[in-house]
């Protein structure tokens, strides 16, 4: 049933290491971004207000697949920015992390934010009664308290995050997706095992990752 | 006792739609009674292409048309069935069409699966390039080019591991994508089956920019898919093709749908048993 695994044509671990690293510099970049947006969103700069708000309805509500072709064509075909790219698969990967960094930070920012609401508006007054900056109310006050309070939505992202992954291979990528697809043109008697294959690797992935990050949210929640 | 109604309909509704999808798989086999299925391809122009207003075009169509009027069904008596490269095995065991013409090359492993009539077509992996560009003469040439094909396809992989791996090749999701990288200069050639890219360089909004390299780096032999041990069908097609070469009709369909892109096809493969 997976003899045609025994060929040594495919490098199935490669792969899915290629779609674990995307996943890991993209959740970086989200988070980052995201909570940039989230600080945009909750400034007291109407203008910043305005830019955060629109740019978090319009991303998150593109398909993710325009975002990411939409970065290789407009980027790459285009304008020719390749991020430092050397060929088309390097390019690929960096136009990919920066097309789901750009996606998966708008659900960041509003995961942060729900995460604020969880903080008492009283602890933001005091703070400020004490002379505290907007910087400071947020990077000291707030913000750690709402990070706490958002692991288990954030666990959510990201496992949303790894397996959004696989729109990268349609800007060549290497992941794993391109992989499925390889071993789907070349092996079509074996189409359902393939598919399985591959829905068990994304399991091992994101399984973990939703479990460690249960375990998190218990042990980080803020007792109140 | 109003939500209860109401999520009672709703499960009502689900069930029976699935009853009803359940119905529709169940009775679509290959022919029944006086219509026939055909897999073709919906998105190649040239070769099967669903065109806006419904309507199917290109060589595999026509040759499903003829083949189809040889076994007795008229136009009219046709279903087309889409195709897709990675379901042509399980649509044609499953009996979810009669036969598949859908730039189909004939191959050992497939062989193990399916059974073909014919070939029907021989073409080559060949380059698109922009008609204003000599400088891919033979196939070393690839190896400082920036190429471009669709991801996980047989010549994207053909490139990597034999052809030319030193190349830099773009995978994308579709042909017409790399179209746009190679207006831009952004790679200078895409490569698939030489019968596919003449189909894109004869649509009218490309017609002019972009030529064929000419190089014959693959040997693909269309044929038309059928159910393994369906000899007798098979007999049928074999006939059929070898009539549509005789009387002239391949020649004609040929230069009606590659003639524009100066496409030089290869005279019509003689049909094995």
């Amino acid at each position: 049933m997976f003899d045609f695994l025994d060929s040594g044509q495919y490098d199935l671990l490669g792969a899915f290491w290629v779609t674990a690293q995307l996943a890991l510099y993209s959740a970086i970049g989200s988070l980052v971004w995201g909570t940039v947006l989230t600080a945009m969103r909750v400034s007291p700069v109407p203008l910043m207000r305005g830019f955060g708000t629109a740019y978090v309805n319009v991303v998150r509500n593109t398909p993710l697949t325009v975002v990411i072709v939409a970065c290789s064509f407009v980027l790459d075909q285009t304008l020719a920015i390749t991020l430092g790219g050397e060929d088309f698969k390097e390019t690929g990967f960096r136009l990919a992390v920066l097309g789901l960094t750009a996606y998966t930070g708008t659900f960041v920012c509003e995961a942060l934010r729900s995460g604020i609401n969880t903080v008492p508006a009283g602890q933001a007054e005091a703070a400020r009664a004490l002379g505290m900056s907007f910087t400071q109310v947020l990077t000291a006050i707030v913000l750690p308290q709402a990070f706490r309070a958002a692991v288990t939505p954030l666990a959510n992202v990201i496992i949303a995050l790894t397996k959004n992954t696989t729109v990268a291979a349609a800007i060549g990528a290497a992941e794993a997706a391109l992989l499925m697809r390889e071993m789907i043109e070349n092996e079509a008697q074996a189409l359902f095992t393939v598919f399985a294959l591959f829905a068990f690797g994304f399991i091992v992935l994101t399984l973990p990752t939703g479990l460690i990050l249960g375990w998190a949210a218990k042990r980080l929640a803020v007792k109140r | 006792m109003k939500l209860r109604n109401a999520s009672a309909a709703a499960a009502a509704a689900v069930v029976l739609a699935l009853t009803a999808t359940a119905c529709g798989t169940g009775t679509d086999s290959g022919s029944n009674g006086d219509k026939i299925t055909i897999g073709i391809k919906f998105d190649q122009p040239g070769l099967g292409l669903k065109t806006p207003d419904g309507a199917y075009t290109g060589f595999d169509v026509d040759v499903a048309k003829y083949v189809a009027k040889e076994l007795g069904f008229s136009e009219d008596k046709i279903n087309w069935k889409q195709a897709p490269s990675a379901e042509r095995e399980n649509l044609i065991k499953n009996g979810d069409v009669k036969f598949v013409v859908a730039s189909y090359s004939i191959n050992e492993k497939r062989l193990k699966e399916v059974d073909f009539a014919g070939p029907y077509f021989l073409t080559h992996q060949d380059l698109l390039v922009r008609a204003d560009d000599a400088t891919i003469t033979k196939v070393e040439d690839l190896n400082s080019k920036k190429l471009c094909s669709v991801t996980g396809s047989t010549s994207a992989q053909n490139v990597k591991d034999k052809l030319a791996p030193k190349a830099d090749l773009q995978q994308l999701g579709g042909y017409s994508e790399c179209l746009t990288g190679l207006e831009n200069k952004r790679v200078d050639a895409l490569t698939t089956d030489a019968s596919i890219l003449a189909g894109y360089a004869s649509q009218k909004e490309h017609q002019g920019k972009f030529k064929l390299a000419g190089l014959s780096m693959s040997d693909e032999n269309y044929g038309i898919g059928i159910k393994k041990g369906d000899s007798e069908l098979k007999g049928k097609i074999n006939k059929a093709l070898e009539k549509m070469v005789s009387d002239g009709t391949w020649d004609k369909l040929v230069q009606q749908n590659f003639g524009p892109s100066g496409y030089k096809n290869e005279p019509a493969p003689k049909i094995a048993n």
